[in-house]
């Protein structure tokens, strides 16, 4: 019964990861390669999911939701960068949290006046909607299995992307040396539009996946973002291998520790110092690793090599 | 040290704060003591978080938790029955020093976005202890039964408290003046602008940001002891990071590296805050884009706006 549960609650470890993993891919690459601080990622992952839910709740089609929300936040995304972030990529990162810091509440308040300040209401797709078996034993809700194909195939193509094809060789060149690249002759401001309008598609994907589990409201995009920080720097600011590491090892340790670290202090501890520690250890435990990290590797478990 | 134009501003400046009990009183309109006393205690946390931002160069993203502690430290003694403001300020001042010094000597081993993110970070794990204490209200915190007691005056009478916080806060920017044209202020100053040359003249710069780093989290920790004095409230969310965020617009809008700025920028925030939320609900959709628009094209704040404000060194 035991092994069950924390099988189970390690897929969910997982699952919580990969969605981190979705949103962290976006904004480190946005970090190492154009040394952008962008505290408004969360905003587009929120957009992200109130586009898709507003869609499929109108058509009944989540398939539909999901066609329409990653090309419409991408071009958010990219108008964004055009209109305002494009001007604070020389600028210190003090400027940039600041400017990022202004763009969250204005996407805040303009989701809260187009759909209000309550959550909306959404559920998960009818086909997906039962569970599979992913061990002898142990069975598991459909969605969530496939949020965690999802985003391991998503890692994957980004490996494959970055690794292995043309433009992903561009973007390594432009993270190094953006002058050079530029004098041989290639558009990297429409490159880097293009990096950024693609990392706000994915937290778009990690938003509307996230949609039908937890809330879609104004500020859902904040929650995840301070996580997703804590996971880049975990993972070393910039690197994409780092970023996939990072949000696993968040996702398990918060999720494992909500789960089992109150059952664990109550048989040290006795039952009634555990019910008020282990609430609080358990929301601090990412924090704590993250302080644990940054004190003996202060540039993360895979710092990105930078010029 | 201080020029004409700068006299002119601060005097300008202070009287106006002074006269505010007496406008508030013949318009019959105590609200305005209320905002421009909320405007003092947060004028003294931007002061404050300005010593480390903009003198010392250390972009703390999470100066809230000090605001946070030093609500706390009123609230909880109040709560067992202590309700002198003697006790309850200095253990304000002294917890969140002490607060300061602990997360300073981790964080300031970084540098850089590992800093932003590591101070975050910290004042997150105080927001979720002050949540998860069930004893103290957790989430929804706790009333405040009486304003601190302090010999001679009482706090409980609006104007006393307007004053006491405009004394407070001129005192901290004297003492501000004073260190920051100090040798310690100098030192400080010069680490910002280069670290590694501090280091090899015999400086021991960790010792002198971590210094800095704990006056500011003291002073911000007094800021928090007034507001809870403020609005006979302390919650969590004193401690959020949009908090810190919002302390941190503050100096920005005023001006970094200077004492005024800070000020000026509390003062612009909350009464564009005041207008905008009285005009829309929705306020933040303008001024979210005003903010961008600050960092985009007004760098040097609201002061450099002002006469007699020449450019400061570095």
């Amino acid at each position: 019964m035991t092994a069950l549960l924390v099988a189970e609650q390690c897929l969910n470890g997982l699952q919580l990861g990969v969605m981190l993993f979705l949103m962290a891919a976006g904004l480190t690459l946005v970090f190492g390669i154009m040394n952008l601080v962008n505290l408004a990622h969360g905003s587009l992952y929120m957009v992200g999911a109130y586009l898709a839910t507003a869609v499929f709740n109108w058509s009944g089609s989540f398939l539909l939701g999901v066609l329409f929300a990653l090309p419409a936040t991408l071009a958010i995304g990219m108008l964004v960068e055009v209109i305002a972030l494009r001007r604070l990529y020389e600028r210190d990162h003090l400027d940039q949290v600041l400017a990022t810091f202004g763009l969250i509440l204005f996407f805040n308040e303009a989701v809260a006046i187009v759909w209000g300040r309550t959550a909306l209401f959404t559920r998960v797709p009818r086909a997906l909607a039962g569970h599979i078996m992913v061990l002898p034993g142990v069975r598991y809700p459909a969605y969530r299995a496939v949020i965690i194909l999802v985003g391991l195939a998503v890692a994957l193509v980004l490996y494959v992307l970055v690794n292995r094809t043309r433009l992903g060789m561009l973007i390594r060149a432009g993270a190094s040396n953006r002058t050079m690249v530029a004098a041989l002759g290639v558009n990297i401001r429409l490159l880097y539009t293009l990096v950024f309008g693609f990392g706000a598609a994915l937290a778009a994907l990690g938003g509307l996946m996230a949609g039908p589990i937890y809330n879609v409201q104004p500020g859902m995009g904040e929650e995840i973002l301070i996580q997703v920080l804590v996971v880049i720097v975990i993972g070393g600011i910039g690197s994409i291998r780092g970023a996939l590491v990072g949000a696993v090892v968040v996702g398990m340790v918060d999720t494992l520790g909500r789960a089992f670290l109150k059952p664990l202090l109550s048989t040290t501890l006795g039952p009634v110092a555990a019910q008020s520690a282990g609430p609080a250890l358990a929301s601090m435990l990412i924090y704590l690793l993250m302080a644990a990290v940054l004190f003996f590797r202060p540039r993360g478990l895979f710092p990105a090599v930078r010029s | 040290m201080i020029s004409r134009g700068q006299a002119v501003v601060l005097v300008a400046g202070f009287l106006v704060l002074a006269l505010v009990p007496a406008a508030a009183a013949t318009l019959n309109e105590p609200f305005y003591l209320d905002l421009f006393r909320r405007i003092m205690i947060f004028a003294i946390a931007a002061v404050s978080l300005d010593l480390i931002l903009g003198y010392g160069g250390m972009v703390s993203f999470g100066h809230a938790a000090y605001l946070g502690i030093g609500a706390y430290a009123v609230a909880v003694p109040a709560f067992y029955g202590i309700e002198s403001g003697l006790v309850q300020w200095t253990l304000a001042v002294l917890a969140s020093a002490a607060a300061a010094l602990v997360i300073g000597a981790v964080s300031l081993r970084t540098s850089g976005m590992s800093f932003i993110m590591i101070t975050l970070a910290f004042a997150q794990m105080f927001y979720y202890l002050g949540i998860s204490i069930n004893a103290w209200g957790g989430d929804d915190g706790m009333r405040l039964a009486r304003r601190s007691r302090l010999p001679a005056l009482d706090l409980a009478d609006a104007t006393v408290f307007y004053y006491v916080v405009l004394a407070i806060l001129v005192g901290l920017l004297w003492l501000g003046h004073r260190l920051v044209h100090a040798r310690f202020g100098i030192v400080i100053r010069a680490t910002r602008s280069n670290e590694a040359r501090m280091r090899a003249i015999g400086f021991s710069t960790f010792r002198y940001k971590l210094a800095a780093f704990v006056l500011a989290g003291a002073g911000c920790g007094l800021a928090g002891a007034l507001l809870t004095n403020q609005t006979d409230y302390v919650t969590p969310s004193y401690m959020h990071w949009t908090r810190s965020g919002e302390i941190m617009v503050m100096v920005i809008l005023g001006g970094m590296g200077t004492l005024v700025g800070p000020v000026l920028g509390a003062a612009a925030y909350l009464l564009l805050e005041d207008v905008l939320s009285a005009w829309t609900v929705h306020w933040q959709i303008v001024l979210g884009p005003l903010l961008v628009l600050v960092v985009l094209y007004a760098r040097r704040g609201l002061y450099g706006l002002l006469p007699g404000s020449a450019p400061r060194d570095g």
